[in-house]
């Protein structure tokens, strides 16, 4: 097919950039940042009705922002990050043009259709039914054709990343393997198809359900198969937001993972078995053995979490090896220490790294394991975790390539820079915060999806340890915190689009504000030669400490609960 | 400045390793470099554990009286 296709060199990596994957990947991030800006401030909303000196909304207010927001940071935010993600891991880093781009944007629209749509049918108050939405509760018809009318857009999506990968191929833009960044892209793919399948066997029912076409959906088919879309969709941010951090670390360091080998087989057992992990949120669900249980929440996800480990360790051991080959050579950290702080993609990210593996990480090995999991099953102990995972995690790293974005893709430079500066820091310490007091609430004991943990007009009344009220304030200035993180961010990315200078062709890496070396270690296959790094091996030796105290405290807590005398 | 391309394959020599002599690939390489074997191994593998034995548990659950 002859097509003539205009493309630009960019000046920092040597990347081919095709216009139609450049508006691609502009449009997808701006709707994903708007509505990661909406979803922020329903969130806020709901940490401050969590917080019992403040109880901001009215409960019937409180189930329809919640459901608000579930949707809007954690289904579209997220996703239309990622396929930003997916048309620049495809057809930027394998300097190619992306496959079928017109129908990109159907895919795209129908994304956008179906986001508007279901927040339209929460916003009209009978669809508060969280974004679990799990039957008998009835959501609006349109609130499940909107998700469906999302996922289609999103699985084509996923498709014409696996085109570009083909294209590619065929036209040889690329030797040997494809890039370890776009091999994590591709996991994210691999897993997002699973997800969105599993999503249609389960919504459409549903959705017909609604109309009245379907008499009954058995709950605990519903909550198996949603639970594969559910978790799964989060594994998607997991093996995206770790190709980010390659993909970071590749830009301002020049860094190379220090095995290709091992980092791909990383990402090879996400693939095989991070899926797997779907079944921590069935655990107390009865009529489901305990093989199935312990076989896919601890046998085979353990392999995965050995995944996440080998990345925890070749992603800063990378940046450990360049700066080393620098000459920062001093002592045990020297080249943490010389790191770009000043640089929110490199903040950004190692914030994402840190506070992902020992908060994020830590946390659901704990829930998954059948046992311990009975102290925090369905407690504020869940979202904990997960505002560790997919907003400290995955939202900071996505934040963090924002900041090498505007300046790469959108040709713009950064406001405000002081601002964007301090940004990675407070929105991390809110996140941060969020995440441990949520989870030291849960602990207590405390639901999650509960208006009013004082049981006011409760027929048994029950009160929790003073303790707890102090989490929920700790977790309510700390949503504080981030909101403002979140804000600042929102600012300087929509201002830097609006109204930062434009750069001129050719300094693009100069404005990217790092001042580090070209970047073309992105694009390429190679790991870093024999190098030593003590710095994260010591890194690496605080977190197992961590990780098996911690694990172990939480034994105790159940024996506890439940004494044996 | 931008450029254009004809699609005809002739790219001017993208920035990727050079790496010229002719290599037998190990099987392990093969693998990760089959998107669509890694793609039909991550959908059967969680469809099969998670979703078809998950299903069939529950199918066996009797139904009351
Ligand atoms: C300003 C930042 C944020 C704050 C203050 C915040 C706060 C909260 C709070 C307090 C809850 C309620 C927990 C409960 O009562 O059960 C919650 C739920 C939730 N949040 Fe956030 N959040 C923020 C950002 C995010 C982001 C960026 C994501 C996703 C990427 C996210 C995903 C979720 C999800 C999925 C739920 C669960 C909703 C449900 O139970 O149905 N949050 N958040």
């Amino acid at each position: 097919m002859a097509t003539n296709e205009q493309y630009r060199i960019c000046p920092a990596t040597g990347l081919r950039i095709y216009r139609s994957a450049e508006n691609l990947i502009k449009a997808n991030a701006v709707v994903a940042v708007v509505f990661l800006a909406v979803g922020g401030l329903f969130g806020f909303m709901v940490a401050m009705t969590r917080w019992k000196a403040i109880h901001l909304l009215p409960a019937k207010w409180f189930y329809l922002v919640l459901t608000a927001h579930g949707l809007d940071v954690l289904v579209v935010w997220i996703i239309f990050f990622e396929m930003a993600v997916l048309y620049f891991a495809s057809a930027v880093l394998l300097n190619c043009r992306l496959a079928t781009p017109k129908l990109a944007w159907t895919g795209f629209a129908l994304m956008l259709i179906g986001a508007v749509v279901t927040n339209i049918a929460v916003l009209q108050g009978g669809s508060s039914v969280m974004f679990t939405s799990y039957v008998p509760m009835r959501a609006a018809p349109h609130f499940y054709l909107g998700i469906i009318l999302f996922a289609v857009g999103a699985l084509i999506g996923c498709f014409i990343f696996l085109g570009t990968l083909i294209i590619a191929k065929q036209e040889r833009t690329y030797k040997g393997s494809i890039p370890l960044v776009t091999f994590g892209a591709l996991t994210a793919a691999i897993i997002a198809i699973f997800t969105i399948a599993t999503g249609a066997i389960i919504l459409i029912p549903t959705f017909l359900w609604s109309l009245g076409y379907i008499s009954h959906i058995d709950p605990l088919v519903y909550r198996t198969i949603w639970w594969a879309f559910g978790h799964s969709s989060q594994q998607i941010n997991v093996a995206a937001h770790i190709s980010i951090w390659y993909l970071i670390a590749a830009v301002i360091f020049g860094a190379k993972p220090l095995s290709e080998k091992v980092s791909r087989f990383a990402f090879l057992l996400y693939i095989l078995f991070l899926q797997l992990a779907s079944a921590h949120h069935l655990l107390v669900d009865p009529g489901i053995s305990s093989e199935w249980k312990i076989f896919n929440t601890s046998y085979a996800m353990y392999l995965a979490v050995l995944g996440s480990m080998i990345h925890g360790l070749t992603v800063p051991g990378s940046i450990e090896a360049a700066q080393r080959r620098k000459g920062y050579n001093n002592g045990l950290f020297e080249w943490l220490r010389k790191a770009p702080w000043g640089n929110p993609a490199f903040s950004g990210m190692f914030l994402s790294l840190i506070l992902f593996g020992f908060l994020g990480g830590i946390s659901g090995v704990v829930m998954g394991v059948e046992q311990i999991n009975l102290i925090m099953h369905n407690t504020l102990y869940v979202p904990g975790h997960f505002h560790a995972t997919v907003v400290a995690g995955t939202t900071l790293a996505f934040m963090a390539v924002t900041y090498l974005l505007i300046p790469l893709i959108f040709q713009r430079e950064l406001i405000l820079p002081g601002w964007a500066r301090v940004q990675p820091y407070l929105f991390g310490l809110g996140a941060g915060g969020i995440s441990v007091f949520m989870m030291g609430a849960g602990t207590l004991g405390v639901p999650r999806r509960h208006w009013d943990i004082s049981m006011a007009d409760a027929q048994l009344p029950y009160d929790f340890p003073g303790a707890a009220n102090l989490m929920m304030g700790l977790n309510g200035m700390s949503a504080v915190l981030a909101t403002l993180g979140g804000f600042i961010f929102i600012v300087v990315v929509v201002g830097s689009l609006l109204f930062g200078k434009r750069i001129a062709v050719g300094t693009t890496e100069a404005a990217s504000g790092s001042g580090q070396p070209a970047a073309s270690a992105v694009g390429r296959y190679g790991s870093a030669e024999a190098p030593a790094v003590p710095g994260t091996l010591a890194m690496v030796g605080v977190f197992f400490i961590t990780f098996i105290l911690y694990y172990f405290v939480n034994w105790k807590y159940l024996a506890e609960i439940w004494p044996l005398r | 400045m931008v450029h254009s391309d004809d699609k005809t394959g002739n790219h001017p020599e993208p920035p990727t390793e050079d790496n010229s002599e002719p290599e037998r690939i190990p099987v392990m390489q093969q693998i990760l470099d089959n998107p669509f074997l890694l793609l039909f191994l991550g959908i059967t593998i969680p469809a099969v554990f998670y979703v078809i034995w998950g299903i069939m548990e529950i199918v066996h659950i009797p139904i009351a009286k």
